[in-house]
């Protein structure tokens, strides 16, 4: 268990007589690429916000990068990176202005923001528009951008809440290459997404049901329990019997 | 100052700098909306057209002539019949005739006014009786106090100012908060290690300097080109608008945690603050006329108190002693509306 970056057990929040999320556990370990995947509706995006700091449990527990989500929401920003699916930016700053922004916000140092910057510009090819405002560059470049502000102080853990919403397959294609290149450096992936083929790129999946976690297994284990050939197919039987929806 | 701070105003700066015509309109139009009121729109009767209607000529009503030559608020169309006169009167070329009769040894006036303006008729039939009845005949002496010239300028620069800090305050914070709710950054800037409030004054600080800005442009205008009077009392005006502008920083704040989209944001800032403002605050109806429910009403409007206090530091240059009862009130709504505006933003 010490492996395990995140680690949640009977996390449940309610909204009044409303259920959002209903005694989750799962444990996520270090580098691991985790899909959460659901419905709409089905509580993802309550668990996430509480495993981000941004709201508080009304049980259970959960440990993100070593800290308590309830009692330490702070730390636990500190050490997380968070990436929206409208790949928000301040579109009429530059792409360096942004960057540096954030950096200063998780309290990064001048001398290590530089050294990060030339890092990513590099790694990601970005070198040439670093100087343009974000509202002029394509869609692709954004989310390799917004990818890169949300993982410029190197967090333990990056949440990536639909990040391939409203791009072209080799876009989302080369964001994947992406996602396992900073898995491969340690950094666990913790994301949601709607394309379940996607969800083939993970290491393990978890599908919530009406704020239950249905199931919980590695692709294949997956298709091999439910005997279907996609993990589409396995989506559809976890999520029959589902009540709610958006 | 810590550097996480710096960078949220920098950026903030960035924002209102990158989008030059609103950064423009918004130094611009204060200027402008004082400069209108101070020359063009005016509650000053001046340039009445009168005809006099004469039927001798003596020492007096020469006199009588000569002053309305060269009075300002006067044009002396000419002398007139009777016929003449009316006829000038409905085409609309005369505002006002006066008419002078020998009858035995006495001297009969007549003053004809167009009433279909009211006020402008009052103020004739007071000029033009001014006229007739020279100063030491009188047994009434009047003193125009504080505004001695009684320019309406005077009584518009606070209004104006009253106004123009909420419009850019109110609009502009309540906007770019809301826009960044829109676009998402605001939950990016939520999810990182900055508490909240340093996110609320890296909002604020800018659009408190922006402010602090135009309210220089405006009193250096004021001062300078509308003659209003300088005195010691400037230092305390500036304070007194400090304290506004963080009323009206406050305002903008409340109202970006109550809508969603930049447009509720700018018709709620515009409609709930400014419209009540432009009636209620005294600027154009006096606010002692009104209706009890209306007065009642008014004071619940931050800009009454502050227009009040303005005048009198302004206009009847009165020291803080006189203003302790608006500040006191100014002070209070500020806390108010900060501490629920805070709370509000905290527990989205």
């Amino acid at each position: 268990m010490n492996n395990s970056v995140i680690s949640v057990r009977n996390l449940t929040k309610r909204f009044g007589s409303f259920t959002a999320v209903d005694h989750i556990s799962f444990d996520v370990s270090r580098g691991e690429i985790f899909g959460f995947l659901g419905a709409n509706g089905a509580g993802k995006t309550t668990a996430m916000r509480m495993l981000c700091g941004l709201s508080q449990p009304s049980d259970g527990t959960g440990l993100v990068a070593g800290f308590d989500i309830a009692a330490n929401p702070e730390m636990v920003k500190r050490n997380i990176g968070y990436m929206s699916q409208k790949f928000s930016l301040y579109e009429d700053l530059s792409v360096n202005d942004n960057l540096t922004l954030f950096a200063t916000i998780y309290g990064m140092k001048n001398q290590e923001i530089k050294k990060r910057k030339a890092e990513l510009y590099d790694f990601l090819e970005m070198t040439d528009i670093k100087n343009s405002l974000v509202r002029d560059i394509p869609i692709g470049w954004k989310q390799r951008l917004a990818f890169a502000a949300a993982t410029i102080h190197n967090p333990k853990v990056v949440f990536l809440d639909e990040p391939t919403g409203g791009v072209d397959p080799i876009t989302r294609r080369r964001f994947w290459e992406l996602i396992y290149k900073v898995s491969s450096e340690g950094m666990t992936v913790f994301v949601t997404t709607h394309y379940l083929d996607e969800a083939e790129y993970c290491n393990r999946v978890s599908i919530m049901v009406d704020g239950r976690i249905k199931a919980l297994d590695s692709p294949n284990e997956l298709k091999l329990k439910y005997g279907v050939e996609t993990m589409d197919a396995v989506f559809r039987k976890v999520a029959e019997g589902a009540q709610r929806s958006e | 100052m810590n550097n996480t701070l710096i960078s949220l105003v920098k950026k903030e700066f960035l924002h209102i700098i990158r989008d030059r015509r609103t950064a423009l309109i918004t130094i611009l139009m204060p200027l402008v909306l004082l400069l209108l009121f101070g020359y063009a729109i005016s509650t000053e009767v001046n340039n009445i057209n009168v005809m006099a209607v004469i039927d001798f000529h003596s020492d007096k009503s020469r006199e009588i002539l000569k002053k309305m030559e060269v009075n300002s608020y006067f044009t002396f169309i000419g002398l007139a019949t009777v016929e003449e006169l009316d006829d000038a009167m409905k085409r609309g070329d005369a505002d006002a005739g006066l008419v002078m009769r020998q009858s035995d040894a006495q001297t009969e006036y007549q003053i004809i006014v167009d009433a279909s303006n009211p006020n402008m008729a009052k103020t004739a039939t007071a000029y033009l009786t001014g006229l007739i009845e020279p100063a030491g005949n009188s047994l009434v002496t009047t003193r125009t106090l504080y505004n001695p010239r009684l320019k309406s300028s005077y009584n518009f620069v606070p209004g104006i100012m009253g106004m123009i800090f909420i419009l850019v305050c109110a609009i502009m914070t309540s906007v770019s908060i809301v826009s960044e709710k829109e676009s998402g950054t605001m939950n990016l800037l939520l999810v990182s290690p900055i508490r909240p409030a340093m996110i609320i004054i890296g909002k604020l600080v800018p659009y408190f300097v922006l402010s602090c800005i135009i309210l220089a442009a405006m009193l250096g205008l004021s001062y300078g080109l509308l003659d209003i009077p300088l005195n010691a009392s400037v230092f305390n005006v500036i304070l007194l608008s400090m304290l506004y502008i963080v009323l009206a920083l406050s305002i903008g704040l409340l109202v970006s945690s109550i809508v969603s989209t930049q447009l509720a944001a700018l018709i709620v800032s515009a409609m709930i603050f400014m419209i009540p403002i432009i009636f209620f605050s005294g600027m154009l109806f006096p606010i002692d006329n009104m209706p009890q429910v209306l007065q009642w009403l008014s004071s619940i409007i931050p800009a009454r108190w502050y227009i009040s206090a303005l005048k009198k530091l302004m206009i009847q240059q009165l020291p803080v002693s006189y203003i302790v009862h608006e500040v006191t009130i100014l002070g209070f709504m500020t806390l108010l509306i900060l501490v629920i505006a805070i709370k509000k933003f905290k527990t989205r």
